[in-house]
């Protein structure tokens, strides 16, 4: 009898907590909806920018690994052809005529052409790739140091970010673009990438030419950058949070 | 104990003293009859820091555990080393079409396969790793997830932090949770009493039980480190700084199968931590941990459950 009565007991409170949880994720699922309660989880992101910026040496260097390490398979993430006829074209003609434009707040706004990039002394480095998803890849990556270029073009002091303007479209016609801290910019492991694994980086990967800031997440290494512009404040420029996975919910700072 | 400050209170003693009406009616005339032995002692378990700390702990676990399962289901797949080679993965959680045109769950763990539908891989008419029921937010949604992950991450390591400041200074980890040799020499005798769902009672029961004591501190000083620790090895930013984190855990892919271990030893912790309040009493154990007040019966006094 008594036996019985506790097992009762046991049942409903097993039923109570399986409700309360319930209950609980429900709430989430409307705390989610609500207009106020991301903009408080949102606040994490600064407190994550802060304290990373804090522990980490500006030029403490991403792990470089050997050739024995590098991914058979390097997937290709997000756009994965910009799909326009302009880029089409460029792609026929093997981008001879691409040529990325740096302006915005700098003394000398400058174009320079692919085949001027490459003319530049390169640096080549085997990193890992951190997609926001969960996977990482391994590739060898060859490039211009984003710093000698714009050490030729020389930001103003206001200029806070470098916005990279893509030739990608997605498929609601919204052009992607990425930013990131001008002082990330001089990171000597911060290239404008053509190669990737000895070879012309491939349209999937981001021909010709795509960011590497290595100590972010994927989602920050745009791809097809043809203009680089230097900015005080994200006002008017897509969504007006620094990114095209920024406007749609993902933070700017992508260090976790 | 110093944690636990003793009021022993006998029901005669209650006579005409307000108590908390939670004390079983006693005798009416302490006069009229022998005693028996009865006592019921009230004793305060948990102080208040300990209180704060457990209930921020179980928000903070129920929305980490299910947004980092909403994170798990953007790559519902784990890998050993540094990269995913996608033909390789430790255990993989995917939907699969069988031959008579049906969807399936199929879990694969170092490549034995598992049907899971209905709860993994495929569940609810859609192909998704954990089920809706199972993560924050309940729709795809990893940005939101990691929303919320992230947030409630930083509130679990100050939670963490205060609350290992706090056990070093009051002598609780010491005092209370760090197993004796007496203990340790018990464990068989306390394993077979776990077994046969006999607990504690009297004076035992004031102070918590050698795997009691195992579990609390595998939890506050393995895993939870792990945890943390492996969740920072999958940031790109802290391994730059810390590049050791790599090397200890085996990689950044070898971190996050490792903390998704650690987040199913968190899970297998809560089962058996839940179900142990249940069984050994569960509204004086929920009041000890809201109001710090926990009730011992001594021998002679019915214990049910």
């Amino acid at each position: 009898m008594k036996h019985e009565r506790a097992m009762k007991r046991r049942g409903f409170l097993k039923g109570t907590v399986g409700a309360a949880s319930l209950m609980a994720l429900a709430g989430c699922d409307n705390l989610t909806q609500s207009t106020w309660f991301p903009g408080i989880l949102n606040k994490a992101e600064k407190l994550t920018e802060r304290v990373q910026r804090a522990v980490t040496p500006a030029n403490a260097m991403a792990k470089e690994y050997g050739e024995a390490d590098i991914s058979a398979l390097f997937p290709a993430n997000g756009n994965t052809d910009p799909g326009t006829q302009d880029y089409h074209e460029m792609a026929r003609s093997n981008f001879s005529g691409w040529d990325v434009t740096i302006d915005g707040l700098v003394t000398t706004p400058m174009m320079v052409s692919l085949a001027a990039i490459k003319e530049m002394p390169a640096r080549t480095q085997i990193t890992r790739h951190d997609c926001v998803e969960g996977w990482s890849a391994i590739g060898k990556w060859t490039g211009v140091p984003l710093g000698d270029l714009l050490r030729k073009v020389q930001p103003l002091p206001n200029a806070k970010y470098a916005v990279f303007h893509c030739a990608d479209v997605d498929d609601e016609g919204i052009s992607y673009y990425e930013s990131m801290a001008v002082a990330d910019c001089y990171h000597p492991q911060t290239i404008l990438a053509y190669e990737l694994n000895g070879q012309p980086l491939d349209v999937p990967h981001g021909a010709p030419l795509r960011l590497r800031f290595e100590r972010q997440l994927g989602y920050k290494q745009a791809k097809y950058v043809e203009r680089v512009e230097l900015v005080e404040s994200f006002e008017g420029i897509g969504g007006g949070k620094g990114g095209y996975w920024e406007d749609q919910g993902y933070e700017w700072y992508a260090g976790i | 104990m110093a944690d636990l400050i003793e009021s022993p209170v006998t029901i005669f003693e209650s006579q005409g003293r307000s108590e908390p009406p939670y004390l079983p009616s006693a005798p009416v005339a302490p006069d009229r009859q022998p005693a028996p032995p009865l006592k019921v002692e009230r004793i305060y378990r948990h102080r208040l820091p300990v209180r704060i700390g457990h209930w921020l702990n179980v928000v903070c676990l129920f929305i980490l555990i299910m947004s980092g399962l909403q994170i798990f289901n953007a790559h519902p797949a784990l890998y050993w080393g540094d990269r995913s080679d996608r033909d390789q993965p430790v255990l993989s959680i995917r939907p699969m079409r069988a031959d008579s045109g049906e969807m399936k769950g199929v879990t694969t763990i170092l490549g034995h396969k598992f049907d899971t539908t209905g709860v993994l891989g495929y569940s609810n008419g859609s192909g998704r790793a954990f089920p809706a029921w199972a993560t924050i937010p309940s729709a795809r949604w990893l940005a939101m997830g990691r929303q919320w992950h992230l947030f409630f991450a930083w509130v679990f390591v100050i939670n963490g932090l205060l609350f290992a400041m706090y056990g070093l200074y009051s002598r609780h980890f010491k005092q209370d949770l760090l197993p004796t040799g007496r203990d340790l020499k018990h464990i068989p005798q306390a394993v077979k009493d776990h077994l046969v769902l006999r607990h504690p009672k009297g004076e035992e029961a004031k102070r918590y039980n050698v795997l009691q004591k195992l579990a609390y501190v595998g939890i506050l000083f393995v895993v939870a480190p792990l945890i943390v620790l492996t969740g920072l090895t999958m940031s790109p930013t802290i391994d730059t700084a810390f590049p050791w984190l790599l090397t200890i855990f085996g990689g950044r892919q070898a971190a996050r199968t490792i903390h998704f271990i650690a987040c199913f030893s968190f899970v297998g912790f809560i089962i058996i931590h839940v179900s142990q309040v249940m069984l050994t009493g569960f509204f004086n154990n929920i009041r000890s941990m809201v109001t710090g007040w926990f009730v011992v019966k001594h021998e002679g006094v019915s214990h049910e459950a």
